[in-house]
């Protein structure tokens, strides 16, 4: 890092004479320098590769059919599954930062907002490919929407496959309006300082003629309120929705009612770990030290901290009432879950998520950059175990022994996991890159002297 | 579009008396001096005004007298209409168009269609928040006289601007000029309107954009003429599936054959193994084309085959024939319940003459049916089907009998 920095030239005080300017100026630059540095450039042709791993297996996956793949019955469900879960659990820090915080007046949001909804929206994104290439013939999803058909026949709106369409597909586009709508006063930024003319052409046909009226300020802060309590209880239905897919089958394992809210809660705790592993190196790397303070990388890790403790509370409450049910099928699959088969998957679910935000008790540890890193990483892992677990070990051992069977992945079930980091990683950094990676209208906003006192 | 309002960052060249006034600008370098102007301005009794900031400054609302937006209303109107879509939709197509049957439960129930109903009220609101702040805003908006200020692009930066419009009622340069000098500006200077900017779209993007209307016609062009006109070619695959399959299905024509058939007839004289059926009596009831009139030596007779031929008896031929032969069965009672017509009641078993059929004809009649009664000879097994006969006999016998025919010990039990 120390090496590549020495040619960053995000590095330094921003210019200005004032602390709007220097705001401004400490954002622009990373669009406006030359070119970034060399490490950007590493960082860029790893994820481009892994991006074109990501296509040349689907296309093998396509050409070839499923049984490319590892999941075979009794395990029809998995890593197709279990990667979407995963990313679209990603997906939710970044709806949850802009609009449950935004409507809680947690000021210390807006240094954060913007790259945690490109985040959201990337993850989202890689969260879509899965159940497109998982359906068996990927080139007839759109069965799935109600249109016309020479079939003359329609969806059956009583499935939760179904819900997921239209959790999925409104939570995405919500996102997307959401990120556009905050980035357009600094895309008007970007216009105005653009020296060239197809910066200022690209630019400005994104931030639309934006000019910073105070009679648009109004409307534009009415508007981005409501879409703010309108994706607050979205963001909350659409995990709720995906862990409908698993809580009304009758699988044990699955058909749990607590799985709504510890989805919801474990997305929030897989989402803001992916926030910290990523804001720690760009505020480094890009020299946003000043907007993104280690006070705000404190708060994220207590945010990790509560919600790692509720995704425990349901994992022990699993248990219990697996116990207190008293049905024989429910108890077996979690002492099947803990000590059988896949016994090593759940202890690392365990150890990433129960027991490794535990360091965050101590306010040395939440203000350790690499501990920050090193939990993020680590919850993350555990999060993609986590529904690994629940898809796998459930389906492995059923109600009729004579059916049980194991999962072995393929070489192309990893690399297309992997390639998905690909696809998010090279649109991470072409965000970085060519948009407004911090909210400057709303941090200035939240500066002291921006109120009349 | 946006290019065009930004050819020029200079200020105009064009002499100023060529060219109406937009208004006149004051620059602020924080938002407190800009409050406090607003309220001047305000009190002045302009309406044709505008501020212009970096960020919302909070305040600035009831310093310009800014009354509400009705977009939450809007908002409103279009989360009512989403959830009227989600369950308009969700009605027509499950509960009325193409009823799904699942569990036998209710056609139409609320509770599994409020997530749809749910996600489709915020899509239809969020949709309508964004495009509806757009709209009210007048936005896009590519072109502004402003955007000729080489100042003015600090307006997303740094600095805080009060635009009074020329078009305003009561506008007049010099007093606005010196209301706007005593509110401590940076500086108060004139705009112009914009006569320097065109406002035709870059003819590139025009063509372009008729380019792409063009060829986003094409598909649905043809699919329009494929839907108007016949055609003999087969429908045209993009994924073949398993339409095409390199193997002759029954009935259909083999050109390879010269009796065309794909469906190959067995040659004369094959037996298959196990079915060379030898034994007529036992296959067929008739000896070199003449009914048999004992039972033959594959089924003989036994309190065993009497059971076995009670039960198939029971199984197949009791729902018409009743369970004692008399042609009461329940089959038979309903349709003569129904009195349709067309039922050919079931033979009384106990008739004379089927009583004094040779045993060969009751096994023939059960093979291959007998007027409306069907063949069951491919469903019954051979030696099942002589059982049956057995027992058929066993009932005739029972039904024929006097006291006279039981053993002499058990006679005096019947008094």
């Amino acid at each position: 890092m120390t090496l590549l920095t020495a040619v960053n030239p995000y590095q330094g005080a921003p210019k200005g004479d004032n602390p709007y300017a220097r705001i401004t100026d400490n954002v622009a630059r990373i669009a406006e320098a030359e070119r970034p540095p060399v490490g950007w450039y590493i960082a860029f042709a790893i994820s481009t590769s892994l991006l074109a791993m990501f296509f040349a297996n689907i296309g093998y996956l396509v050409w070839n059919g499923i049984g490319v793949w590892g999941n075979n019955i009794p395990v029809a469900w998995a890593f197709g599954i279990v990667n979407f879960v995963f990313w679209v659990g990603i997906g939710h820090a970044g709806t949850l930062i802009s609009a449950i915080l935004y409507l809680l007046r947690q000021g210390w949001r807006t240094s954060i907002n913007r790259f945690a909804e490109a985040m959201t929206i990337f993850a989202v994104m890689c969260a879509g490919v899965f159940p497109g290439i998982h359906i068996g013939r990927p080139w007839l999803p759109y069965w799935m929407l109600p249109i016309p058909n020479q079939m003359q026949m329609w969806p059956q709106f009583r499935s939760p496959l179904e819900w997921d369409i239209f959790a999925v597909g409104t939570y995405a586009t919500v996102s997307l309006l959401f990120w556009y709508m905050g980035m357009m006063p600094d895309l008007a930024t970007f216009r105005d300082r653009s020296r060239t003319p197809i910066r200022k052409f690209a630019y400005g046909l994104f931030a639309m003629g934006w000019r910073g009226s105070s009679r648009q300020w109004h409307r534009y802060e009415k508007a981005y309120l409501l879409l703010a309590a309108l994706a607050t209880p979205l963001v909350l239905s659409v995990h709720s929705v995906v862990s409908f897919d698993f809580a009304t089958s009758q699988l044990p394992g699955w058909h749990t009612t607590i799985f709504p809210p510890y989805f919801v809660a474990g997305a929030i705790f897989g989402g803001f770990a992916m926030v910290t592993t990523l804001a720690v190196p760009s505020r480094q790397f890009f020299g946003l030290k000043r907007i993104i303070s280690l006070d705000h990388i404190e708060l994220m890790n207590k945010v990790i901290l509560a919600t790692g403790m509720m995704v425990g509370y349901a994992y022990g409450m699993e248990f219990f009432v697996a116990w207190y049910s008293g049905n024989e099928y429910e108890q077996f699959t979690f002492v099947n879950r803990a000590f059988g088969n896949y016994a090593w998957a759940y202890w690392t679910m365990i150890f990433c998520n129960v027991v490794t935000p535990q360091v965050f008790w101590m306010k040395r540890m939440r203000r350790n950059l690499w501990v920050t890193f090193a939990v993020g990483v680590l919850v993350n892992i555990g999060m993609w175990f986590e529904r690994f677990v629940i898809i796998v070990t459930s389906l492995t051992r059923d109600f009729l022994p004579s059916s049980w069977g194991n999962f072995r992945p393929t070489i192309v079930d990893y690399m297309t996991l992997a390639g998905s980091f690909g696809l998010f990683f090279t649109l991470f950094l072409l965000f970085c890159r060519y948009l407004p990676m911090v909210a400057m209208a709303e941090v200035k906003l939240s500066l002291p002297n921006s109120h009349e006192h | 579009m946006s290019d065009s309002s930004g050819v020029s960052n200079q200020e105009p060249s064009l002499p100023s008396g060529d060219v109406p006034l937009f208004g006149v600008l004051a620059e602020y370098s924080t938002p407190q001096q800009l409050l406090a102007a607003s309220r001047v301005v305000r009190d002045a009794g302009y309406t044709r005004w505008d501020t212009y900031t970096p960020f919302p400054v909070h305040g600035i609302d009831g310093a310009m007298g800014i009354r509400p937006t009705i977009l939450p209303w809007i908002v409103l109107g279009a989360g009512l209409t989403g959830v009227a879509a989600g369950v308009a939709l969700q009605w027509a197509t499950n509960a009325f168009d193409y009823r799904w049957i699942v569990s036998g439960k209710p056609f139409w129930s609320i509770p599994a269609n409020i997530p749809i109903t749910f996600e489709l009220m915020v899509l239809f609101s969020a949709l309508t928040a964004l495009v509806g702040m757009l709209v009210l805003n007048g936005l896009p908006h590519p072109s502004h006289p402003l955007d000729l200020k080489q100042r003015f692009l600090r307006v997303t930066d740094d600095k805080f601007f009060l635009v009074i419009q020329a078009d305003d009622p009561s506008f007049k340069l010099e007093m606005a000029r010196e209301l706007l000098a005593g509110t401590s500006p940076v500086v108060v200077e004139t705009v112009d309107e914009d006569r320097v900017t065109s406002d035709r779209l870059p003819r590139p993007l025009v063509l372009g954009l008729m380019l792409l209307v063009v060829a986003a016609a094409v598909p649905f062009g043809l699919a329009a003429k494929a839907r108007a006109s016949t055609s003999r070619e087969p429908r045209f695959h993009v994924v073949p599936d398993m339409d095409f399959q390199p193997k002759m299905k029954a009935d259909r024509a083999n050109p390879l054959f010269d009796d065309q058939r794909a469906t190959r007839a067995q040659v004369d004289g094959t037996v298959a193994a196990g079915e060379l059926h030898e034994n007529t009596a036992f296959w067929t009831g008739r000896v070199d084309g003449v009914l048999v009139t004992s039972f033959p030596e594959e089924s003989p007779t036994s309190e065993a085959a009497v059971t076995r031929g009670r039960e198939r008896f029971g199984v197949y031929c009791a729902p018409c024939h009743g369970l004692v032969g008399r042609g009461d069965g329940m089959v038979s009672k309903r349709a003569e319940l129904l009195a349709e017509g067309t039922w050919t009641p079931p033979s009384d078993l106990q008739q004379d003459y089927i009583r004094t059929m040779p045993v060969g004809q009751l096994f023939e009649t059960i093979t291959n049916g007998v007027r409306t009664m069907p063949a069951y000879g491919p469903q019954i097994p051979a030696a099942d089907r002589w059982n049956i006969v057995l027992y058929v006999r066993a009932l005739q016998r029972s039904r024929a009998t006097s006291s006279s025919d039981l053993p002499a010990s058990q006679r005096d039990s019947l008094k």
